[in-house]
């Protein structure tokens, strides 16, 4: 943090000096962000800050936000939510009321989103989110909504049909696959648990374990333990960094056997660097990978972006980077597009043209639904092989076999 | 009631009235604050009439808020596709489904909370002291948690409700006339049962249980129904807030022990337990208070804040009132004898 | 529903699932009982009923938890705690218990609960809100085909639960002060009449709870997790425990401790993890409801 902090600072003195030289200075745009820094949410609360840091720089760099023949710069205010909904509503009232914000970025997890939604709703301010997926947001009916990524029911589809596809090529049928499923108790892995049972259904797999996660994530030891008894054939975990840290050392310490584990948030939680082998062969969701073919003229193409931005922030350097942030600089890349669409700062004319997105990124394409979410891009799976991240499935997209059973 | 009273009695009437709109920009604070003065008033109609310290009222706030939602939600749409994790259709609402289902979700509540204080309570009512106080919380505590793991009401990602159809300032005011109407009825009920033969009977209750249940009192129907009148207010309320706020979840906002739980405790004992008066000043303080250190202590206001409840407690228990009738007992219409030491309870 | 069904069933169908639960609850109950224990001395003497009990233990956790960040070995965070949180017993005892000793017992209660309020946010403000924990770095027994694991973390916070509540099982019957405490919890006003400065009494036993409340959290952070806000959860917990069994009972207290932390593994088997904080407080309620019906019989009420 330190260093990131030193950082700052050179590039802000250099950009004063640049700013005063060269360009007339531009005008500014102040955005609003509750987002977690502390709490069960602060890992992935810190990777979406940074994203939304990474892209308001990269922006200011390029020449900032062009609105007809003036420029401006994004600045965002964030406040700390603690992981609390309750928090998070007061203080999105509070930039709104106190801070003046027009434009609001989302908070992360869809528990957070969800409670700070009616408020940019009720005051009528655009929020462009980037970590809030829960299908449960996009059937209020809000207009002011909308979110860069993938909703959640996508995340670990391709688990399922991939555990089917295995059952049938070891001469079993597809509807023999036992499915464990332990989720955390918020909109997103509720989502996700949705979501896998539906397709379960589909393929008439039965689901023998259906359990929560306790509410600090810290131990699931008696979930594993009917794990043991019961021997599923696909386990599937869902509880953001918390859960994934919790669930890949639990398994390890347990010594649990499952032919198929999946989970969500393994980059996030930087489960490779933390548990090392023990993370081998698991299948991780994600919503955006380097190696895919994505580029657009700002950050340029997916590889540049993971490359960049880790030389801006180097305590990344060693680690893969959470989709979390590439998501969060996608939300911002949109507003300016938006910006500059609508030719005005006018909240309602943005807000149209937030609508009207119909935007290829570095992420992957973006155009929202009249719901609110965005109904371009697909979701890729990805399996841990020696420490590293491939693509397994979808067929399309991927770049290596998957490595089945894990054992 | 004097002519003095009169003005008093309609210049606060006045004032707010007109509140909403002369400070416009704290429009939701000030219907906080009426949320606040109900909840304190209906704590002390047990807590400090009849003597039963209940830390479990919120349990009647959270369940008139979900009770409140799902009769809206109901009358229209089917609860378990709404509160669906997976999400679905989009559901609108009419003006008249929205108001309509408002009306009586609010109403619905609070007579479901009436009901359910009577099932609860036969069940604490014979728990006295801080076992009643325990009890009761530990009901509070157990009913967030299971509506957490109910999915058919949503779970632990909670509800939302729609948005007022209206812009955002009627919106604003209109629920704090709401909760103000909802006080207003409260403090005027109170003020009239702490009049009656039943008022004097809680008291009895409040000051020797064992004798009034001599002297033929039904010490458990009073307290049923004080606590069911209670639950009454209490329930609406929470209705209203369920609309106030569009989304709520069972932890930190429906069933909020340590929150609002507690809060309401804390204002009665400020302005001064079993006092008419002593419920709404020490809600006033209580808020003001809350939103000073809120927004300039942010980080430190729960420290502050337990700090106020210790403070309060231990070496401020007879609150602003009781401080009030000490020193000034004449304006509680007491003569005052050339020495009387002390006329506090 | 079915699920319920299905996790009943699998206790019958793997009986050494009923072992590992009941090896998993004693060790949890164990240290249940040691802030139960205190809650009941605190209880019994001065009639103070501690909801800030549970943070007592969170803070002990987290002085244990500071010392090993700082380089120092975990074991010694136990009796650093224990004298640590003795000291803030005291401090505590000086500025509020001892005001509010000869108030009815719903002050006390309040009293504490702003405290909980006020520690549990303290230490949020400087730990952070993470859950955290001590690593011994000992190994895991494996019995039974793997299916049960030991790790030996576990048994040496047991064995030192069961040392410390043994230690201060003999000081109160041997020591001076052991003797003066229970002469105090007997009839205060006799003991006071017989020489026994109370207050004394009163301030050196809150400062004991508060001790042994630390030492658990030291244990606790060893075997499982501790996060600021996860006192309430210990409280009540506590209250459970010698709601159950009563005052100055103290193999009862022992007892109940160990059966609700076995009964709390059971019900967080059958109806699911997520059910954890649930089925505590219900217990709780069905404690109360059962001293209730008990107390009826007799035709008196639970005060």
């Amino acid at each position: 943090m330190k260093k990131l902090s030193l950082l700052s600072i050179l590039m802000a003195t250099l950009s004063l000096l640049f700013s005063q030289a060269s360009v007339a200075a531009c005008g500014e745009i102040v955005l609003g962000s509750a987002i977690s820094l502390t709490g069960k949410y602060a890992t992935n609360g810190v990777h979406a800050k940074n994203g939304y840091e990474y892209a308001v720089q990269k922006i200011k760099d390029a020449g900032g936000v062009k609105i007809g023949d003036k420029c401006y710069n994004f600045k965002v205010i964030y406040y700390d939510d603690e992981s609390k909904g309750d928090r998070g509503a007061t203080l999105a009232e509070r930039l709104i009321s106190q801070d003046n914000v027009q434009f609001m970025l989302g908070p992360y997890s869809s528990g957070m989103t969800k409670a700070i939604a009616p408020v940019t709703e009720k005051y009528q301010i655009p929020m462009v989110e980037a970590e809030g997926a829960s299908r449960s947001l996009f059937n209020k009916g809000y207009r002011y909504l909308f979110a860069v990524l993938s909703t959640s029911e996508l995340y670990l589809a391709s688990a399922v049909s991939l555990a089917a596809e295995k059952a049938e090529e070891s001469g079993k049928k597809a509807s023999s696959v036992k499915v464990a499923i332990a989720v955390e108790n918020d909109p997103f892995s509720l989502d996700i648990r949705a979501g896998v049972s539906e397709d379960a259904a589909k393929f008439g797999m039965e689901v023998i374990i259906d359990e929560k996660l306790p509410r600090d994530l810290s131990d699931m030891s008696a979930i594993l333990t009917k794990v043991k008894l019961l021997k599923p054939d696909l386990l599937i975990v869902s509880g953001h960094s918390k859960g994934a840290a919790t669930a890949v050392s639990q398994i390890e310490e347990q010594n649990i056997k499952v032919p198929m584990i999946a989970l969500t948030h393994c980059e996030a939680a930087d489960v490779t660097g933390n548990y090392g082998k023990a993370a081998d062969d698991i299948l991780c969701s994600t919503q955006w990978d380097e190696t895919l073919a994505y580029k657009d003229p700002m950050f340029g193409s997916a590889a540049e972006y993971n490359v960049d931005f880790k030389k801006a922030f180097p305590e990344y350097a060693d680690k893969t980077v959470p989709y979390q942030i590439a998501q969060a600089s996608a939300a911002v890349y949109v507003y300016m597009d938006a910006f500059q669409r609508a030719g005005s700062i006018d909240k309602e004319k943005v807000r149209d043209a937030i609508a009207a997105t119909d935007l290829m990124t570095f992420y992957g394409p973006i155009k929202f639904s009249e719901a609110g979410n965005n109904i371009a891009k697909p979701m890729v799976l990805r399996q841990i092989q020696n420490g590293e991240y491939r693509v397994v499935a979808p067929s399309k997209f991927a770049s290596h076999k998957i490595n089945w059973p894990r054992m | 009631m004097s002519k003095k009273k009169i003005t008093l009695y309609a210049s606060i009437l006045a004032f707010s009235i007109i509140a909403p709109f002369a400070f416009p920009d704290f429009g939701t604070q000030l219907a906080t604050l009426w949320l606040m003065i109900i909840v304190a008033i209906t704590w002390d109609m047990t807590g400090g009439q009849m003597g039963y310290n209940s830390l479990g009222n919120i349990f009647f706030y959270g369940t008139g808020m979900y009770v409140a939602a799902l009769i809206t939600i109901g009358l229209t749409y089917d609860i378990g596709d709404y509160t669906s994790a997976a999400g679905g259709g989009i559901y609108e609402f009419t003006d008249l489904e929205y108001f309509g289902g408002m009306a009586l979700g609010i109403l619905g509540a609070g007579v479901f909370c009436s009901l359910s204080a009577i099932v609860i309570g036969s069940l604490t009512f014979g728990l006295r002291g801080p076992y009643f106080a325990i009890g009761t919380l530990g009901v509070a505590i157990a009913a967030g948690e299971l509506v957490a793991n109910w999915d058919w009401v949503g779970g632990g990602q909670g509800i939302a409700l729609p948005v007022y159809p209206g812009d955002l300032d009627t919106g604003k005011t209109f629920f704090y006339f709401l909760f103000a109407a909802v006080g207003i009825a409260s403090f005027l009920f109170a003020r009239w049962l702490y009049g009656t033969r039943f008022g004097a009977a809680i008291n009895a209750i409040r000051d020797d249980e064992e004798k009034a249940d001599a002297m033929g009192i039904h010490t458990l129907r009073y307290k049923l129904y004080t606590w069911s009148m209670a639950a009454f207010f209490v329930g609406m309320a929470g209705g209203i807030s369920a609309f106030q706020l569009i989304h709520f979840e069972p932890l930190e906002s429906a069933y909020q022990t340590i929150n609002l739980g507690i809060f309401m405790v804390v204002c009665v004992l400020l302005g001064g337990k079993g006092t008419l008066w002593g419920p709404v000043v020490g809600a006033i303080l209580f808020h003001l208070f809350k939103e000073i250190t809120w927004n300039y202590l942010l980080g430190w206001q729960w420290v502050a804040l337990g700090a106020l409840i210790v403070v309060t407690v231990v070496y401020f228990q007879d609150g602003v009132m009781g401080w009030l009738e000490h020193k000034r007992p004449e304006w509680f219409g007491r003569k005052v004898e050339k020495k009387v030491v002390s006329v506090s309870q | 529903m079915d699920q319920v069904l299905g996790n009943i069933d699998l206790l019958f169908q793997f009986p050494i699932v009923n072992l590992k639960i009941i090896l998993d609850g004693i060790m949890i109950g164990a240290l249940f009982a040691l802030a139960a224990y205190g809650l009941a001395l605190v209880w019994g003497v001065m009639n103070v009923k501690n909801l800030a009990q549970g943070d007592f233990v969170i803070a002990g956790g987290y002085v244990s938890w500071w010392l090993v960040q700082h380089g120092f070995p975990p074991l010694l965070g136990v009796p650093v705690a224990f004298v640590v949180m003795w000291g803030i017993g005291w401090v505590v005892y000086k500025l509020v218990i001892t005001r509010v000793i000869e108030r009815d017992l719903f002050t006390s209660l309040l009293a504490t609960f702003g405290l909980a309020i006020m520690m549990a946010q303290i230490m949020n403000l400087m730990f952070g809100s993470d859950t955290q924990s001590v690593d011994l770095g000992y190994p895991t027994l494996h019995f039974f085909d793997g299916f049960i694991d030991l790790p030996i973390a576990k048994l040496i916070g047991v064995g030192m639960a069961m040392s410390l509540a043994g230690g201060v099982i003999i000081f109160m019957k041997s020591s001076r002060m052991g003797q003066a405490i229970r002469a105090t919890a007997q009839d205060a006003r006799a003991a006071r009449v017989l020489g026994i400065d109370t207050e004394k009494v009163y301030a050196f036993t809150f400062s004991l709870n508060s001790a042994i409340c630390g030492a658990a959290g030291a244990i606790i952070v060893m075997v499982w997790v501790i996060q600021p806000f996860y006192g309430i959860s210990y409280s009540i917990r506590a209250f459970v425990i010698v709601t159950a069994a009563g005052l100055g009972n103290l193999p009862g207290v022992i007892a109940a401790g160990l059966g609700i932390g076995a009964l709390e593994q059971y019900g967080s088997h059958i109806f699911g993890i997520g059910y954890q904080q649930a089925v505590a407080v219900m217990l709780l309620l069905l404690v109360l409801l059962y001293r209730l019906i008990q107390q009826r019989r007799n035709r008196q009420v639970l005060k």
